[in-house]
């Protein structure tokens, strides 16, 4: 036996020894783009951690969260890593569901996470999920049409501003609508949509002894407007529209304004997709000068279930996914623009990604966004477009399905306001927070 | 005249039936057509039926984003497993129940198909417990034990109903010739019920290949057939369409080819004592 077959014969050994005794981690996550490009680049990950596999497991939002809400209240151990919401990061961390993320390593840098996201994950002064991405809600316009309105788009505009804006630039004749907005019932569809924007109303969801504000004025206000300015300026059909739908609009030059997620600008902005990428402009989300902007805040974290065994390897992998190291692999890979955004103060200090035209913008809708305090009038609960109650998810649906009801015409504002808080309080007794 | 009366209304017989057949095909052949498009061209409106740049790019990006091999060895594990076991235990009871009839059988099929009723979400928490203690989460043998139980009460039915068909006095001369009880099923019983079996252990592989909840619910990456693959196509931020109708296809098409060559089975099983 000669040396070189010996040196191959005990690296395959060690090789062989090393792939026995690796964990394997199971990750449940969702099938968006920048979470699809973490499994294309897991490669990086395996080389620097040989002795940790992953196994991935992909799956609808709705379904996932069935799925892993199953699995944690049963204790299943069947996810190492979980991808959730602001939305659950509170709840699933008070009910002791979650592992606290002590363990990221000494360059991970938790400082660096954008406080308005950190502060969202954060429960008893415990990280509890690391932000994959995160995101608010801006207007993307077209720069063409506005002009062609005699307009120009501020960089924080009024809802009169837009308002007023949709409705010059709207040419029903060649199917070009002024303004899309979300009108698919939901919590997460056009609810997160209409907390944000009754926000700047003054609207708000509960007040201080958790009682349901539907048949306060300005609710009346936000509502009336919203499904006012869709019917003089939105698309047909909008009441069964979401954020896919209404990308699918704007990148196809059918809406001269889109309000919705941040993470849509690099979408739009990228002429492989969109028809219109070379002419749209950004703006934060309207306000209606009461302090409050009705824009929203959200992130897509990791965090590890109580009952995973794997927890040092799953932190090890959340370290490597959500830490600085993780942006500048996607940056040389697939370019700056396909980063994950809305997660870290160094990214946006870093001059290469602030070239972006959507940058700024994000970072300031981020910035701009206080979950702890959402509303003009004081509020009992945390979250800008949702209250973080497990109630929540029940209650926003079926108050999105009055008001998706409204905008298609099929009830009256007034009627939709009046099943509102009629529901609404009705859950609320029930669940015991007020009599 | 009578002649020419009775062409023409065939010819509109053969119309109404291609139109019918056309509308039953048409989601197929949208999800075949939209697996070809760009993201783009998936959801433009108005839509492109043919005119379009036909492209493969969603087949490659499934390939080699997901082991559609692992998933669709697991849905032929899983349909084909739960059918083979549903009938070894549905074969005999439909027997008895068909041929043997006692006081209580018109209940037991009644409180069978009951079990049917009940919402799948109701005994989720309580089987996944079950699940998590025997260690049967995210494995085939599992999935196979619930798929089966589902679908038994299904199997019985369609067998017993095939089975009340059968003339019993055959069965009784085969008896009387001395056939043991064993002898009369496999010898007698099996053959003049091919039809009837053929087509209920199709049908139920078709139920068990397209069965969402519980193969989504138990389980994650090891045991996840096709249903799992399709599911991880979906999303909330981002086009999908043109993707995920390449995974829908995928999914299909071996149940598509099942179907397509035992067509006359299935035909011939389901319209069996239609008409007497």
């Amino acid at each position: 036996m000669n040396l070189k077959t010996l040196c191959l014969g005990v690296s395959a050994f060690v090789s062989l020894a090393l792939s026995a005794h690796a964990e394997t981690l199971t990750i449940a996550t969702v099938n968006n783009g920048d979470m699809v490009r973490m499994q294309r680049l897991t490669d990086d990950f395996k080389a620097k951690h040989p002795d940790i596999d992953v196994k991935w497991v992909t799956l609808e939002e709705n379904a996932l969260r069935q799925k892993v809400t199953t699995d944690i209240a049963a204790k299943g151990g069947q996810y190492d890593v979980l991808t959730i919401g602001t939305y659950e990061v509170p709840i699933w961390a008070k009910k002791g569901w979650l592992v606290a993320l002590d363990h990221l390593g000494a360059d991970y840098d938790v400082n660096d996470i954008l406080p308005p996201i950190r502060n969202g994950l954060t429960q008893d002064g415990k990280l509890y999920a690391a932000p994959f991405y995160g995101e608010s809600s801006m207007v993307m316009y077209r720069k063409d049409l506005m002009q062609k309105a005699g307009l120009t788009m501020p960089d924080a505009p009024s809802w009169d501003f837009v308002a007023d804006a949709a409705r010059k630039m709207t040419d029903k004749a060649n199917g070009v609508y002024g303004i899309c907005l979300r009108g698919k019932a939901g919590w997460g569809e056009n609810m997160a949509f209409l907390s944000a924007m009754a926000n700047s109303f003054g609207a708000r969801w509960f007040d201080e002894k958790w009682r349901a504000q539907f048949d306060q004025p300005e609710w009346k206000k936000a509502l009336g407007f919203y499904v006012g300015l869709m019917k003089d300026a939105g698309p047909p059909g909008a009441s069964s529209n979401g954020f896919n739908e209404n990308l699918a609009l704007f990148q196809s030059g059918k809406c001269g304004m889109w309000i919705d997620a941040t993470v849509a600008a690099s979408f739009v902005s990228n002429p492989k997709e969109s028809k219109v990428a070379d002419s749209v402009g950004f703006a934060l989300a309207p306000d209606n000068g009461l302090g409050k902007r009705s824009n929203w805040l959200w992130a897509w974290s990791l965090a590890i279930p109580a009952g995973s065994t794997k927890t040092a390897a799953a932190e090890t992998f959340i370290a490597w996914a959500t830490g600085k190291p993780y942006l500048d692999l996607v940056a040389a890979k697939e370019g700056w623009a396909n980063v994950p955004p809305g997660t870290r103060t160094s990214l946006y200090a870093n001059p290469e990604y602030a070239k972006l035209p959507f940058a700024k913008m994000t970072l300031d809708s981020i910035n701009a966004a206080d979950p702890l305090h959402p509303a003009v009038k004081p509020v009992p609960y945390v979250g800008v477009q949702f209250v973080a109650i497990p109630e929540f998810q029940g209650i926003g649906t079926a108050v999105g399905q009055q008001f998706s009801a409204a905008l298609a015409g099929k009830t009256s504002v007034d009627d939709a306001l009046a099943n509102a808080q009629k529901l609404t309080e009705r859950e609320m007794v029930k669940a015991g927070y007020h009599k | 005249m009578a002649r020419a009366v009775t062409t023409r209304r065939k010819a509109l017989l053969t119309v109404i039936g291609w139109t019918v057949g056309f509308l039953v095909f048409f989601p197929i052949l949208w999800t075949v057509l939209t697996s070809f498009k760009t993201e783009g061209e998936a959801i433009a409106n108005p839509p492109s039926f043919l005119a379009f740049d036909w492209t493969t790019e969603n087949y490659t990006e499934v390939q080699h984003r997901s082991d559609y091999f692992l998933h669709m060895m697991n849905s032929v594990v899983i349909s084909f497993g739960s059918t083979a076991l549903g009938l070894l235990f549905a074969v005999p009871a439909a027997w008895a129940m068909a041929f043997a009839p006692g006081k209580r059988t018109k209940d037991i099929l009644m409180w069978m198909l009951s079990t049917k009723m009940m919402p799948a979400v109701g005994v989720l928490v309580p089987l996944y417990i079950l699940f998590r203690d025997s260690g049967l989460l995210d494995t085939r043998v599992g999935l196979v034990g619930v798929l089966t139980l589902i679908d038994l009460p299904l199997i019985v039915w369609m067998l017993y109903t095939y089975f009340r068909e059968i003339p019993g006095e055959i069965l009784e001369a085969a008896r009387m010739d001395g056939a043991s009880l064993g002898k009369e099923i496999v010898f007698v019983l099996a053959p003049m019920a091919v039809p009837g079996i053929a087509s209920t252990t199709l049908l139920n592989i078709i139920l068990s290949w397209n069965e969402a909840f519980w193969t989504l619910n138990l389980t994650t990456s090891n045991a996840a057939p096709l249903t799992a693959f399709i599911a991880s196509y979906s999303s909330p931020e981002g086009l999908f369409w043109a993707k995920l109708s390449a995974a829908s296809t995928l999914a299909i098409a071996p149940i598509l080819v099942l179907g397509w060559f035992s067509q006359r089975q299935l035909v011939r099983g389901l319209t069996f004592g239609a008409v007497k």
